[in-house]
């Protein structure tokens, strides 16, 4: 059930003093769970836990020829399904505007950072390279799907390890990971979603509060301080003011988050 | 008249299809089945004997309505005779405009409750269309400002306790009115966010802790904890 | 002639189980929810419902319907599954269907849907199977009113020799007459719900194999119900 307008008014009268319902302030996160190598057949895996929101995250890579426009480059493909299983509020069939939004927004922060060495993909230029995919999976929506996924897809990353190829074959051996890691840079690309709520501002929302906030901004950006995606979402407007805030609240968040998940990228 | 039991039905979690007892002392009563001298579950909870009767006390399932149940709704719809009110359960239920205490022009049904409004209403019949809520009565009416929070419908009595002893104890502990719908919506409010806080956190506990023995004691230990901070 | 002394690539006896796993209440959000794994093979299901059922042409004035959806997600395999339905699945959700409404009594929730999303996280073969038994716990989980619980498994064949529980390796068994699978579910007292046979057999063997699947689901049964009953501390 929808969160009700009257919890709604609590919640904004709440936050106005600085608290929130489950006991935390307003820039403060849930207990972060990752668990990494979850799965036996992805080259790379995670699940990430904030509060009761559970994703899982795997990495497969193949060996494909590369796309036109980047001859010596490796491909990146981000996916994303909302499962009807994790929140009665996702249905059956296609992939809706949130699961593509949240695709997209993750590809975006892997993607512009330029996280993932592509070049260092490349197996011969113009024919083969190899093709990194990356799926995210909600298991349990509790809010705050698109920061558990961005945490997922880094981590899973992170940990990537390259199957053998068979080059005279030219069959990738699957379930023989090499010692080779996926080519990653050292900058992490960490996503933060800052939400606007009557007239304060928080961030990892759980459900109920998702539901009352009224503008929310997704960046993405390294704790060296560089940014390289933002999107705003929700329908209200937000002032000149309130966005260098949540510039602000996210870079703090940012190094806090990191410093919580900093041991599962080693 | 007592019935004397030779052995008694001990009390255990007991899943579909399972045999509870055997032989002919027993009755079968919600939740279960009797198929020749053999009590079997139909349903996953607890298994509880008394005078002679077996029955499963479920901790998950739909919201069964009863007539005179207390319930808690959510204005989802307004048509020409009343609004359409989502009881968070599969049924459709209505509150047409006479089983409001007020006269209302055609037109004027928004004025008096609202798209999203939160209402207190009594279940008046239940027909094949569905339920027919009424909000004639004291005590219910349009629900002005407070806390709601969802548990499973099956939990609603031991929120409440035997003849009250549960909810009572956590109205005095937090100061709070309590309104606790049937159909497992509870409207909190008090005279500040923490107490309410407060309550939400009690039922939750006890929400979760449904079957535990002695579970009046663990929450009289919360509210000590809680109040300490 | 099936011999009780075939070595099976992982060591296993004939008539073993991989070590099994069952929890429920994976799914805080559902009505109920549940995991099962053989080996490898991890299915999870989760329960909503019942509720209305939409869209409203699908309603069954008479009692409630039950749907099923299983899906394997894109990385439980070695060669990566594109996202989306595919026929297979298709078939396994409705076989799934077939195997569990037997077991529900449902009757008395007309228009309404039972959904039971069933999602593979990672397969080494019998993926319908532990899908089929995480949902009948799912079920129970959610409050369903049923009969009883129904355990599924895979009875295979590797050449002449009757097993329990494929895994992938046996599922590509090639030797002699190669790999027959036979996935089965039965409810406690031994009702049959779901059977399906692919590959080569005589009707001997599967009379046999259907005893053997007999004797597993019952471990199996117990493995679910042992989950159920542990989920709630009293």
């Amino acid at each position: 059930m929808k969160t009700t307008r009257i919890t709604g008014e609590r919640i904004k009268e709440y936050l106005e003093k600085g608290k929130r319902f489950d006991g935390r302030k307003p820039e403060e996160f849930r207990e972060i769970s990752v668990e990494t190598g979850v799965s036996k057949k992805a080259e790379g895996s995670a699940r990430v836990k904030i509060g009761k929101t559970e994703v899982i995250v795997g990495v497969k890579l193949n060996v494909t020829e590369p796309y036109p426009d980047s001859p010596n480059k490796g491909n990146l493909m981000v996916t994303s399904e909302l499962l009807p299983l994790s929140s009665g509020r996702f249905e059956y069939g296609p992939p809706r505007f949130p699961a593509i939004e949240l695709g997209r927004l993750i590809d975006r922060a892997i993607r512009e950072s330029k996280f993932i060495q592509l070049e260092k993909l490349c197996i011969k230029e113009g024919e083969k390279v190899w093709g990194v995919f990356i799926d995210i999976y909600s298991i349990n929506d509790d809010g705050n799907l698109i920061d558990a996924a961005g945490l997922g897809a880094v981590i899973a990353l992170k940990t990537a390890k390259l199957p053998e190829y068979d080059e005279k074959n030219e069959k990738i051996v699957y379930g023989k990971l090499t010692n080779k890691k996926v080519p990653v840079s050292k900058e992490i690309p960490i996503i933060v979603t800052t939400h606007k709520i009557g007239k304060s501002m928080i961030v990892d929302p759980t459900l109920e509060e998702e539901d009352v906030s009224e503008a929310r901004i997704t960046i993405g950006g390294t704790i060296e301080g560089s940014l390289f995606s933002i999107q705003k979402g929700n329908s209200k407007e937000l002032t000149i003011e309130e966005i260098k805030k949540m510039l602000d609240i996210s870079e703090k968040t940012r190094k806090k988050v990191f410093s919580s998940i900093e041991k599962y990228l080693k | 008249m007592e019935i004397k039991n030779k052995d008694q039905v001990e009390r255990k979690i007991v899943i579909p299809g399972e045999v509870i007892s055997k032989g002919e002392d027993y009755l079968p009563g919600e939740g279960t089945e009797k198929i020749g001298n053999e009590i079997i579950a139909r349903r996953y909870g607890l298994a509880e004997e008394s005078n002679r009767l077996i029955k499963i006390i479920s901790l998950s399932g739909i919201y069964e309505p009863r007539n005179g149940n207390l319930v808690i709704g959510r204005v989802e719809n307004i048509t020409f005779y009343g609004w359409v009110i989502d009881l968070d359960s599969p049924e459709t239920s209505f509150l047409h405009m006479q089983e409001v205490p007020k006269y209302i022009n055609k037109g004027g049904l928004s004025d008096v409750l609202d798209i999203g409004d939160m209402v207190v209403a009594k279940v008046l019949e239940i027909t094949s269309r569905g339920i027919d809520l009424t909000i004639k009565s004291r005590g219910l009416g349009k629900i002005d400002e407070g806390i709601i929070i969802k548990v499973n419908s099956n939990k609603v009595p031991r929120i409440i306790g035997k003849a009250g002893s549960m909810i009572n104890l956590i109205k005095e502990e937090s100061g709070c009115n309590i309104t606790v719908g049937q159909n497992g919506l509870i409207w909190i409010k008090g005279n500040d966010v923490e107490s309410e806080l407060l309550v939400k956190k009690a039922i939750m506990f006890v929400a979760e802790k449904s079957f535990t023995q002695g579970l009046t004691d663990e929450l009289k230990e919360l509210f000590k904890k809680e109040k300490g901070k | 002639m099936a011999t009780k002394t075939f070595k099976r690539p992982d060591g296993r006896k004939v008539d073993e189980t991989r070590p099994m796993q069952a929890k429920v209440g994976v799914v805080p959000n559902a009505d109920g929810s549940a995991l099962f794994s053989f080996g490898d093979t991890i299915a999870i299901a989760a329960v909503y419902g019942p509720k209305k059922m939409h869209p409203q042409h699908q309603q069954d004035p008479e009692k409630g319907t039950l749907r099923c959806r299983y899906n394997m997600i894109s990385f439980s395999v070695d060669d990566r599954i594109r996202p989306g339905p595919s026929r297979r699945s298709t078939e396994i959700s409705k076989i799934t269907e077939w195997s569990l409404e037997p077991s529900l009594l449902i009757k008395n929730y007309p228009n309404m849907v039972i959904d039971v999303h069933v999602n593979i996280l990672q397969a080494n073969a019998s993926t319908r199977c532990a899908g089929i038994n995480a949902a009948a716990m799912a079920l129970a989980h959610a409050g369903i009113p049923m009969k009883n619980i129904v355990s599924s498994v895979s009875i295979g064949k590797l050449d002449k020799n009757l097993v329990v529980d494929l895994n992938k390796d046996e599922e590509d068994w090639e030797e002699g007459e190669g790999s027959t699978d036979i996935p089965i579910t039965m409810t406690p007292n031994g009702e049959i719900t779901h059977i399906q046979l692919d590959g080569r057999i005589t009707k001997e063997q599967l009379k046999e194999g259907i005893e053997l699947a007999r004797k597993s689901t019952k471990e199996i049964y117990e493995v679910q119900k042992k989950a159920l009953k542990d989920s709630i501390k009293t």
